[in-house]
């Protein structure tokens, strides 16, 4: 196994590699020759101007785009997501950018948007079952919601950020994407996010950060990787690199 | 929290007000013409349980974001292949066989809207123009009897314990509804989906196989409304739901289902198809001419909306 043989450090292959990765939209070059390894228990923080390509080795990662070349490996083993319900089912959850929750329903519904539970010989929705749970995981987290049968649209940005990651924290397996996810929050949201982030570290998730926030890089991350229009320009050691070296990396300026 | 409380819930019970406030009207007004009398008020009932059928899968089809306009089409296509059918087999191949071309047309409504990925409102309207004419073409116009005494009885006349059948039809398609709609997965995928269709995907939903769900249960239950009134009338004709449309339409949007998606009732729905078959009920007895009830329900039509949709922001 070649990649094992790389890293002899590691007997474990990492938790998500990504092998020449490659995606066009029509004639436009999203993301070439795009390689990564992402270990357990480890936060990769994935840089880069806006149109870099971020947002794109997400969604190939969370099976909402398909690669136009390259391969993909979990745990070592090939594999390709035909859409989000198997990427998850394999342990991988994403806190998307925009959010994705569905606005009008309660919290509980969208904390189990796609994995209701049922009960019954009827297989009715196990409304109570889901409601209990969300407000034991919700507490957990810190998360301040009014309630978990509030419906998402009532809550503030923050609260919503909450959501999404109690969500993905709950579910998540292996790996977990975070595409901006303090972006839209104030100072003590923010520090809440990070602290959750350590949490899901601690507990050997590995974690693929996407952050405009280069301070907020260097607090979280163990390796970060740039980004230039769809080019990846070189993964750093966060310990062994410096503010200055990731920008001129980002920007293409020295 | 409250606040939100105070927002949206009166608007949600204000078709019950507002059905109760008619129902009022009506039963003084009309107390020496028979309006209260139990025959008449089962007869409402019986009158409007294809209506009723068709709401009740429309709360499903505008919750998951999309629109049939093809349902009152799909009416008369299928009581006319039953009725056809019916002519020269046994009933139950007749009532395979309408609600097979229900089935069929939802299928191809819905994987033109789910797959090809066109506006369902756009598809809908270009199948309810071509099955209009199928359905003429069909039997060149001519009305076709059905005489099978048990097809009619079980469709139209029949009675289990003083109910009449098309009660329990009705009752059977409100509750199961609202079973489904309220307490399964794909009652929860159909809201999400029409909440937010990308969130629904990210989450798993397999968002295009419930839009197609969506569309073939629309149609499907609109063959079951052609059945309905072929059992009641003993027979199908080309103009069969042909006004039903916008009555379906207006009896769901007046019952609490949002046009945009995401939010539905079928209780609701219920309610509003009785408000229309009540209207109807109650302006025939006042005595109004033709032209004056369509007026009096266009503006009662129009108040009951305006009330509903007041208090919604979206």
């Amino acid at each position: 196994m070649p990649a094992a043989a790389q890293r002899p450090e590691h007997s474990q292959p990492p938790v998500l590699a990504l092998e020449g990765i490659h995606k066009t939209f029509g004639g436009v070059v999203a993301l070439q020759s795009f390689d990564l390894e992402i270990e357990a228990g480890e936060v990769v923080a994935l840089v880069g101007d806006n149109g870099a390509g971020k947002s794109t080795v997400v969604k190939i990662i969370a099976g909402m785009l398909h690669p136009t070349s390259g391969r993909l490996r979990l745990d070592g083993a090939d594999i390709t997501f035909a859409d989000p319900s198997e990427s998850q089912a394999r342990g991988i959850q994403v806190v998307y950018q925009d959010l994705a929750l569905a606005d009008g329903q309660p919290v509980y519904m969208n904390m189990f948007l796609g994995r209701e539970r049922v009960i019954g010989p009827l297989r009715r929705l196990d409304r109570r079952g889901m409601i209990a749970e969300t407000a034991e995981l919700v507490q957990a987290l810190d998360v301040r919601i009014p309630s978990v049968r509030a419906r998402v649209r009532d809550l503030s940005g923050g609260q919503r950020q909450g959501v999404a990651i109690a969500r993905a924290t709950h579910w998540a397996r292996k790996l977990v994407l975070m595409d901006e996810p303090t972006a839209a929050l104030g100072v003590a949201e923010t520090a809440r996010v990070e602290a959750n982030i350590r949490s899901l570290k601690e507990r050997n998730l590995a974690i693929l950060l996407i952050s405009h926030s280069l301070d907020q890089v260097f607090r979280l991350s163990d390796r970060i990787c740039v980004l230039r229009r769809g080019v990846q320009v070189g993964v750093r050691r966060t310990n062994a690199t410096s503010n200055n070296e990731i920008v001129s990396m980002i920007t293409g300026l020295s | 929290m409250l606040s939100a409380l105070r927002a949206t819930e009166p608007a949600k019970y204000v078709i019950y007000v507002g059905f109760l406030a008619i129902f009022a009207l009506f039963a003084v007004a009309l107390r020496d013409s028979g309006f209260l009398t139990t025959a008449n008020l089962l007869n409402i009932i019986q009158q409007t349980t294809s209506v009723t059928v068709m709401a009740v899968a429309t709360v499903f089809v505008l919750t998951v974001g999309e629109i049939d306009l093809s349902i009152g089409s799909v009416v008369a296509i299928a009581a006319l292949v039953a009725a056809v059918t019916m002519r020269e087999f046994p009933w139950p191949l007749g009532v395979l066989a309408g609600l097979a071309a229900g089935v069929a047309i939802g299928f191809v409504n819905g994987a033109l809207v789910a797959y090809v990925r066109l506006p369902s409102f756009l598809v809908t309207l270009a199948t309810m123009g071509l099955l209009a004419g199928v359905a003429r073409s069909l039997t060149n116009l001519q009305s076709v009897p059905v005489e099978d005494d048990v097809f009619n009885a079980l469709f139209g006349s029949a009675a289990l314990l003083g109910i009449p059948s098309l009660v329990l039809w009705s009752v059977a398609a409100v509750g199961i509804g609202h079973f489904v709609f309220r307490e399964t997965r794909f009652g929860a995928h159909v809201h999400a989906t029409g909440d937010n269709a990308g969130a629904a995907r990210a989450g798993g939903v397999k968002v295009e196989r419930i839009r197609l769900a969506c569309l073939v249960v629309s149609s499907t239950c609109a063959a079951l409304a052609g059945l309905l009134y072929a059992g009641r009338l003993h027979g199908a004709r080309y103009t069969l739901g042909e006004t039903d449309l916008l009555t379906v339409i207006a009896a769901v949007i007046v019952g609490g289902t949002r046009l945009s998606g995401g939010a539905g009732s079928v209780p609701g729905a219920l309610i509003g198809s009785l408000l229309m078959g009540m209207l109807n009920n109650g302006l025939i007895l006042m005595g109004l001419s033709v032209s004056d009830q369509m007026i009096v329900r266009g503006f009662i039509i129009l108040a009951a909306v305006a009330l509903t949709l007041r208090d919604r922001t979206r």
